[in-house]
């Protein structure tokens, strides 16, 4: 039998929708309707003069030799952002959830990452990356490894990789940790009774039960990587060197803040909006499929 | 009875203090002022406004800090298109050709100084300074506040120690390649590097040697204007650069102001950045210092080197739809008060800034500020040593923040090897025009 809770006012259920309605209209519908607006006009400045031009401002996106570029370096590093935080974490939360001294004191460190906005966490990595005044940097260069991310654009990506998929750790490890826990004993032990090792345990049991949380971080964590990173990446290398470091996020804050181009950064971002669908989408109907919800 | 009474007085003691400061707030015409200076040079400023504030009773500026420049620049458009712009507004000057561009949402203070009965003399101001902010025949757009240039400082402790005259800067760029050498011989890290690469290595380098950085007038004669950089001064200047950081006589250390740190540190022994970089020096350096004027090519000029070009910003006087002639009055007073070339001079003094009026040097001078500070007229001096020409009176291009990033990225795959110098100066050329075409259709009338 189903309990099903009837509302004898019409009215109520659409008073206590409209909060959430008008949350979503005025902070997600409008801004995007506007983007898609200025995507297809070209405007100067101060806003005084506006000419619609089609879709002049995506060809001029797509006809850019270096788009293709950022393009691949937003893939590189998104997919190694995803999969790094991904797998640490994980490696991490295993480590906390097994019986050990002061695991409290683990997972409250573990935890505090997330708490540090970006800005200050790529201080901070400035410190320990910098050629002259970081101390892994001078330590590099001392050891005679020219150590140089203001120049060599393959160590600017992967230090913007590394801080950024730290500063995701820290998230994932929260889940990992609540998904880990609520994987019952009983059935791990039954496994273990029947002579199943650690790595034989953690593949057949833990990881196809922890799948649920799994999916939902690589979902979370591919929006991460896509579009919450521009701080890290804006406080340590803008970009550079070259376009080494140059994301679409960071294109689009790029183009459109410091550059003035309204157009082109919107037409930027609504294709980084379709990118983003037709990823979570995908992500939905193929990889939805493997995970198993108890 | 008697508390009770003197209760009563102080009470409508108390009311009428607080009616009568009432009616002189109510008469007092509120300005809002944006500025992007950081601390200190941000509460240096705010200084100047209070001092404004305290010379009279009719107008209170109330200067608010909104970040960098380009955010300020940022806050102030987006401001406008709310429709409520501030009173005036500091502009980089990089800005200024976006800023002329915007047509209804300035006012000229030209415009402004004669609808408010005020005076400006355009002639008050150190040419290099005017030409930059004034209009093609030559009017005044924004008042000019604080304005730097480029320049060299030099170490002369590391100077002495690579067996070099400490008393005696490179003059040329065949001498302080000359010079690098010696202090790479002496063990010296990284003898040379450059803040601000494109302002210093493009800008500066086009004007004191007289050669276009973009055609018409360097965008002075109108929006059509195409960048000039692949000629041949500046792909020898770039390339002698590569050559430079491949032997380890030059250190590349990134973009606008962020090597800045490199020379107080000691850790470059000649460094070419912004004169504002001063006030660190003189505060952070535990070493002897010098200042010189840039360097030259001997064989790239036609007679002297001319005159450095400016930096720094200028405030703007913007519109919006409730603004009352009351309120540009006071904006008019409390420019005129800028003005003066005590304010001019003490700036200078304070900060590090180079005087924009010729008063202003003279009261410098005769306060004996530069005896007591050897170098520190040297800004000023390369700024004025030679009259303008179409070359050196500054760029009009607009959106030049974002071409100035450009160069520096396609600077930046030149050093890594990634691109000859000339691919690199091709490539920031025809991405820059890009940039100006854009500009000029999203601004023609």
């Amino acid at each position: 039998m189903q309990r099903r809770v009837i509302f004898d006012n019409k009215l109520l259920p659409y008073l206590l929708l409209a909060p959430q309605v008008a949350v979503t209209l005025v902070f997600f519908i409008w801004p995007a309707a506007q983007a898609i607006w200025q995507s297809v006009h070209i405007q100067d400045a101060f806003g005084l003069r506006s000419e619609f031009v089609w879709f002049e401002n995506f060809t001029a996106i797509f006809t850019d030799p270096n788009y293709v570029g950022t393009l691949r370096t937003t893939a590189i590093f998104s997919v190694s952002v995803t999969a790094l935080s991904l797998s640490v974490s994980l490696l991490l939360a295993s480590l906390a959830d097994s019986k050990i001294k002061g695991a409290a004191v683990y997972k409250t460190l573990l935890i505090w990452p997330y708490a540090l906005a970006p800005a200050v966490a790529a201080v901070l990595w400035m410190f320990i990356f910098n050629p002259e005044i970081g101390s892994l940097g001078r330590l590099l260069n001392g050891w005679g490894y020219n150590w140089d991310y203001r120049l060599n654009g393959d160590q600017a990506l992967t230090m913007v990789i590394l801080a950024a998929s730290w500063k995701q750790v820290s998230y994932n490890f929260i889940f990992f940790l609540a998904g880990l826990q609520a994987i019952p004993r009983s059935v791990l032990e039954a496994a273990s009774i029947d002579g199943a090792g650690p790595v034989r345990r953690f593949w057949s049991i833990t990881f196809p039960l922890l799948s649920p949380t799994t999916f939902f971080l690589l979902v979370v964590d591919m929006v991460y990587a896509f579009c919450e990173t521009f701080g890290t990446i804006h406080a340590l290398t803008h970009g550079g060197p070259g376009k080494a470091t140059e994301t679409l996020i960071f294109r689009v804050y790029q183009d459109g803040v410091v550059n003035n181009d309204l157009g082109g950064s919107s037409a930027q971002s609504v294709l980084l909006m379709v990118i983003l669908i037709v990823l979570t989408t995908i992500q939905f109907r193929f990889v939805e499929r493997k995970v198993h919800y108890s | 009875m008697l508390t009770r009474r003197t209760l009563g007085l102080s009470t409508a003691a108390f009311a009428l203090t607080v009616s009568l400061s009432g009616a002189a707030m109510a008469q007092k015409t509120v300005i809002e002022f944006w500025h992007g200076l950081p601390q200190p040079l941000g509460g240096q400023l705010e200084q100047v406004v209070k001092g404004f504030n305290d010379s009279q009773d009719k107008v209170q500026v109330n200067a608010s800090f909104k970040g960098s420049y380009p955010e300020t620049m940022q806050a102030a458009i987006a401001a406008f298109r709310a429709g409520n712009a501030p009173h005036v507004v500091q502009m980089f000057e990089v800005g200024t050709a976006t800023m002329m561009a915007a047509g209804p949402a300035i006012k000229p203070v030209h415009e402004l100084m004669k609808e408010t009965g005020a005076a400006l003399d355009p002639k008050a101001y150190i040419p290099a300074v005017a030409g930059y902010y004034a209009s093609k025949d030559g009017k005044m757009m924004a008042l000019p506040f604080n304005s730097s240039t480029s320049i060299m400082f030099y170490n002369k402790d590391l100077f002495a120690k690579a067996g070099l005259d400490p008393n005696k800067a490179p003059a040329t760029w065949p001498e302080l390649i000359a010079a690098t050498k010696a202090l790479k011989a002496a063990g010296v890290a990284c003898p040379f590097t450059t803040s601000w690469p494109t302002w210093v290595q493009f800008e500066q380098l086009g004007a004191i040697h007289d050669t276009p950085f973009a055609s018409q007038s360097n965008g002075f004669g109108g929006l059509n204007a195409e960048l000039k950089i692949n000629a041949p001064l500046y792909a020898k200047h770039i390339q002698m650069l590569v050559d430079l950081q491949k032997d380890g006589q030059f250190k590349y250390g990134g973009r606008d102001n962020k090597p800045d740190g490199l020379f107080p540190s000691g850790e470059c022994a000649i460094i070419q950045g912004s004169s504002g970089l001063r006030s660190r020096i003189v505060k952070e350096a535990t070493f002897a210092w010098g200042a010189a004027p840039l360097p030259y090519w001997p064989d790239q000029i036609k007679g002297e080197p001319k005159n450095g070009i400016i930096g720094g910003a200028a405030f703007w006087v913007m519109t919006s739809p409730k603004r009352t002639p009351a309120e540009y009055k006071a904006v008019s007073e409390f420019f005129t008060y800028l003005a003066q070339p005590g304010i001019d001079a003490k700036w200078h003094m304070d900060t590090g800034y180079v005087p924009v009026t010729f008063k202003g040097v003279e009261k410098a001078k005769a306060e004996g500020f530069y005896e007591k500070n050897p170098g520190a007229d040297v800004p000023a001096a390369q700024l004025t040593r030679t009259p303008t020409t179409e070359n050196t009176m500054g760029l009009r291009l607009g959106n030049l923040p974002e071409i100035r990033n450009i160069i520096q990225e396609e600077l930046e795959k030149a050093f890594q090897g990634q691109q000859t110098v000339q691919q690199a100066l091709d490539s920031s050329v025809q991405r820059g025009n890009v940039v100006l075409r854009n500009f000029e259709r999203a601004n023609k009338n």
